[in-house]
């Protein structure tokens, strides 16, 4: 964990309400993929969390949703500007537990960090399988860009705009078809993804957070082996764990 | 030369910077960042005797200058703090450390006290009478005179290290309170705990917080603390800790000058891991600046 200014190189609307941010800065306090920052942003008080979507030495790239006042003010920078920003938050994935065939499901602004985990795992010679859900081919992202990376993607949206119609369970293969599930996305489809997947996997949840890196207990979640903060216990925790 | 050591209760700091309880967990989130032994203590997190998970999530809300708060005492209970914490952090930090303590009776309060008496990392026992996020505890301690002062004389007959007694703001007349505990042999007093308060969601027309209400901090609420530690300073004659808001060395000058003895920095640390360390770092400029020569000389010095 280390505070850092990082400048903004490139900050764009890439769907609807989903904007990729690209910023260049010291990147060597984060060390798994899964892992977030936190933003301060002027004139509000509490920083803002947000997953990091892939880093490499000196950048890393954030995708992130518009809702509320901290990511529309988030929207408005400029490359150039300057952010303070806390880096290598959370535990993020473990790569370790992956298997040959990893499967990746992702729902929505929970897409992002699976990128630089797929990335990752390719690069160590996994086969790498990617589920996307979406509300519709209006809000869909980065489907191509898992694919040049030499993932199998595949996309549902709840109004079947884009890939097949239905929620990502629907489109859920076989259990024999994959070794481990990576999950990231709104907590219903955690769960859902949760109740049907057939393997081991490791799923990132998202809580408000004070701090972001252990110390006001803001973001406790209860598990089988006790109290767990998500900002810095988890984010990711293993499907064994998890109590809902 | 500029000098910034205080004495707290017999306990000399090398600057009166102590980052609150709730803030600052038990010290190990902070030293990944920087290295906590340039503090003048820290007060750990509130402590119960059992286990707590404390209240549902959102525990969290914010607001123009501050936050609020509902995480309602979530500790890993006293045992764990002897035998797991404790002795964690005397890797990390070598300075006698301020043990908050929590409780839902005076029994608990009693044997949670008793307990870290015991310890020798502990230089004083801050108990906390005034949390607003839990029912029967904290708060209905410390909302009463006589309760107070009933806390006071009990945690007093087990423990031998000073007794600060952490009051809320949340009351109609905090020099009573004060006094009830000084009157009862408390040997200090800290405040102030958070300004309770509240969010709505307006469009789910709920309040933003699962408990409902949350006790408010941050800069919003400096100049409320700084006139409740000015009116305890008229009230007794014990020292003071000072908190509430607190972001800048020049906070720390006005707190002292409004009357305490040393001062604790709580929501700043959420917002900058480094809060603290540079409080400290920036204390000797800032006096330089203000003419101050030894920081001891200007507490109540505003009076």
């Amino acid at each position: 964990m280390r505070r850092e200014d990082f400048v903004v190189t490139s900050n764009r609307e890439i769907a609807r309400d989903i904007c990729e941010m690209r910023l260049s800065g010291n990147t060597t306090a984060i060390s798994a993929p899964g892992q977030f920052v936190n933003l301060r942003i002027d004139g509000l008080y509490l920083r803002r969390p947000i997953s990091v979507c892939d880093w490499e030495t000196g950048a890393m790239t954030l995708i992130y949703k518009v809702v509320g006042e901290g990511t529309a003010r988030l929207a408005e920078r400029k490359p150039g500007e300057v952010l303070d920003v806390l880096v290598g938050l959370g535990n993020g994935y473990d790569l370790h537990a992956s298997g040959d065939r990893p499967l990746l499901i992702g729902g929505g602004a929970g897409v992002p960090p699976l990128y630089g985990l797929a990335r990752r795992l390719i690069q160590q010679g996994r086969s790498v399988q990617v589920l996307m859900g979406f509300a519709s081919a209006r809000e869909a992202f980065y489907v191509d860009a898992f694919r040049a990376l030499g993932a199998d993607a595949a996309v549902a949206t709840a109004d079947g705009s884009l890939g097949a119609k239905g929620f990502v369970t629907d489109i859920l293969p076989a259990p024999d078809a994959y070794t481990h599930v990576y999950v990231c996305g709104p907590e219903a489809m955690l769960k859902a993804v949760w109740q049907c997947a057939g393997t081991s996997g490791q799923f990132s949840f998202e809580e408000r957070m004070g701090c972001g890196f252990g110390a006001c207990m803001g973001c406790s979640c209860k598990t089988k082996y006790g109290a767990k903060r998500i900002c810095k216990d988890g984010p990711v925790l293993r499907k064994e764990e998890i109590v809902w | 030369m500029v000098n910034t050591g205080v004495t707290l209760l017999g306990i000399r700091l090398d600057n009166p910077v102590i980052p609150a309880s709730g803030t600052f967990g038990y010290g190990q989130e902070f030293a990944e960042f920087y290295d906590i032994n340039c503090l003048g203590s820290f007060s750990f997190k509130g402590t119960t005797l059992e286990p707590r998970f404390g209240n549902p999530t959102p525990r969290i809300a914010e607001c123009a200058q501050g936050m609020l708060n509902a995480v309602g005492l979530q500790n890993p209970g006293v045992e764990a703090v002897i035998h797991r914490e404790l002795p964690a952090l005397r890797k990390v930090f070598a300075k006698p450390v301020m043990a908050n303590v929590c409780g839902f009776s005076l029994e608990e309060y009693a044997r949670v006290s008793e307990l870290l008496d015991a310890q020798e990392q502990v230089g004083w026992l801050e108990i906390n009478i005034s949390c607003p996020n839990v029912h029967g505890g904290g708060l209905s301690f410390g909302s009463d005179p006589k309760a107070a002062a009933e806390v006071t004389r009990r945690v007093k007959t087990v423990t031998r290290k000073p007794v600060i007694m952490k009051l809320s703001p949340n009351v109609t007349d905090i020099g009573e309170i004060a006094r009830a505990c000084e009157d009862a042999g408390a040997d200090g007093i800290s405040l102030v705990n958070t300004l309770l308060g509240m969010r709505i969601d307006v469009r789910k027309r709920r309040p933003v917080l699962a408990n409902g209400t949350g006790g408010l901090s941050g800069p919003a609420v400096f100049p409320v603390a700084l006139r409740m530690v000015w009116q305890v300073y008229n009230a007794v004659r014990i020292p003071i800790v000072g908190m509430g808001g607190v972001e800048t060395a020049r906070d720390v000058v006005e707190m002292m000058l409004a009357g305490a003895t040393a001062v604790q920095v709580g929501a700043a640390n959420l917002v900058n891991p480094y809060a603290c360390r540079d409080i400290v770092s920036d204390l000797p400029e800032e006096m330089r600046r203000l003419g101050i020569e030894r920081l001891e000389e200007i507490i109540g010095g505003a009076h």
